[in-house]
């Protein structure tokens, strides 16, 4: 089966074509912001990093931010610095060079000042998107595809229509080849074994229970006991009993195959199949991993509702229920809660999420795309002083 | 029509409610494409679980065909099944 999607130099796929302006570090983040605001079909993020990072938080901010800026929807770089930051234009110049993307560099204190820096980036940029209207949609084949599965804005319902039935799309890609990312580890505590269970070999299941033990223990240095305080009380009055049941709802959105592998947040799988990143479970952070992970479309579930995009990838937002369908529909790109209603199975929810996913990828605007959802977020270490 | 309970494997021992359903209530949930109709002994919240057979006390409690906790009283088919009666294995929100 093919998605038609942009192929790289690098032989990687794109399901988008962006230009992005992207702030290595805070200080240039307002800079990036008026570069792209001044050339139109260019994107920018805003971020409190780049500087400050100790050992291992530098390296994990360098890995994100390089897995973003290399990532196959974006067809060219404009990489905005201070100049006496950490973590520099060139710097992760030097890693996405590594996998043939195309990037310019820009420094406020080389360049003489806000006023000198936009003017030139305003060149730059404008001469990216040049170089990236020359790009064009081919057939490829849907092992080439990565989706990200997340939720967020979870309702009593998210467990039983709109997670399942993201899982049988789920199940779908898989079984054509392609690749799907399982992640919010907090929410997998109680879930190991069903996990455990379908792993590609022994492995992989110790370092799922590595992962939410080292979730566990971090809860507890906060002096929080995640099997004392999840479910929350207002779970438990949606009717939620146990730390399991709550987190055998949340991983039913990967689907029900083996997993090949456990990487770590905004790490690049090198197996296809199911595979689960270790990561936090907020949504923008969650959605950042899978993206710099090479994720190129997102699928996210909500009850509650939520208007979560991300800056270079597709987000289709699916609702576990009709009533938040109806009224956010200008955020909800398909509705689950259609099985409530009887006119659906969630197998037809799922079949009919997966046909979206390829025409998503094929260039289907997201509802999220269409209003300018842009939300960045890079998970912390908390090593940063 | 509106459904009134959803049971998402065949293994499961418990159905749960989407809309509030009464004491009394004969529903109709699918298991596995056949239909199954169940007297509610109890009035059921939107959201929460019944069951769908006799559940002796220490017997595990199934959902999504995965075990999400154990019975700590026995629990006749049709009743409310929730923190009153289930423990969980590895927590459930007020003690591990």
């Amino acid at each position: 089966m093919n998605f038609m999607g942009y192929r790289r130099r690098n032989g990687s796929v794109g399901t988008r074509n962006h230009v992005l302006v992207f702030p290595t570090v805070i200080c240039a983040s307002s800079v990036a912001d008026m570069i792209s605001r001044a050339v139109p079909g260019t994107v920018s993020v805003t971020h409190p990093h780049g500087c400050g990072h100790l050992g291992k938080e530098k390296e994990h901010i360098i890995k994100t931010m390089a897995g973003f800026c290399s990532h196959p929807n974006v067809a060219g770089v404009l990489l905005v610095g201070l100049g006496c930051e950490l973590i520099t234009p060139e710097l992760i110049a030097g890693e996405i060079a590594k996998t043939g993307q195309r990037f310019e560099i820009l420094s406020i204190q080389a360049e003489g000042g806000t006023n000198a820096t936009v003017e030139k980036g305003k060149v730059l940029a404008a001469g990216l998107l040049e170089e990236a209207a020359a790009a064009g949609r081919e057939p490829v084949d849907i092992s080439e595809l990565i989706i990200g599965t997340n939720c967020g804005g979870s309702d009593t319902l998210s467990g039983l229509t709109a997670n399942p039935a993201v899982g049988v799309a789920a199940d779908i890609l898989v079984t054509e080849g392609g690749t799907v990312l399982l992640t919010e580890t907090p929410e997998m505590i109680g879930a190991e074994d069903a996990l455990g269970r379908r792993v590609a070999d022994e492995g992989i299941e110790k370092r799922i229970r590595e992962i939410t033990s080292a979730t566990e223990a971090l809860a507890k240095r906060a002096g929080v006991d995640i099997r004392t305080s999840e479910p929350s009380p207002g779970n438990k009055e949606g009717g939620l009993t146990t730390l399991e049941e709550k987190s055998l709802g949340a991983v039913l959105k990967g689907g029900t195959s083996t997993v090949r592998q456990v990487v770590d947040y905004a790490e690049k799988p090198a197996e296809k199949g199911l595979i689960i990143m270790d990561g936090p479970a907020h949504d923008a952070v969650s959605n950042t991993g899978m993206i710099a992970s090479g994720a190129q479309v997102i699928v996210f579930t909500t009850g509650r509702g939520t208007p979560l995009g991300a800056p270079i990838a597709p987000v289709i937002k699916v609702s576990s229920n009709s009533g938040i369908y109806r009224r956010m529909k200008d955020n909800i790109d398909i509705n689950a809660g259609d099985i409530l209603d009887g006119e659906a199975s969630i197998k037809t929810i799922g079949e009919r999420i997966f046909g979206e996913i390829i025409e998503v990828a094929s260039g289907k605007l997201t509802k999220a795309e269409m209003l300018g959802h842009n939300e960045f977020a890079i998970h912390s270490l908390g090593l940063s002083v | 029509m509106s459904l009134s309970a959803l049971v998402l494997h065949k293994n499961d021992n418990v159905a749960t409610a989407v809309r509030p359903l009464e004491s009394g209530d004969s529903i109709d949930v699918e298991v596995a494409d056949c239909a199954v109709k169940i007297v509610l002994l109890q009035s059921i919240p939107f959201g929460h679980k019944f069951a769908l057979r006799d559940i002796g006390r220490g017997e595990r409690i199934i959902k999504y065909g995965e075990t999400i906790g154990q019975a700590t009283a026995s629990i006749k088919k049709g009743e409310h099944v929730h923190l009153h009666n289930v423990e969980g294995l590895r927590g459930r929100g007020d003690r591990p």
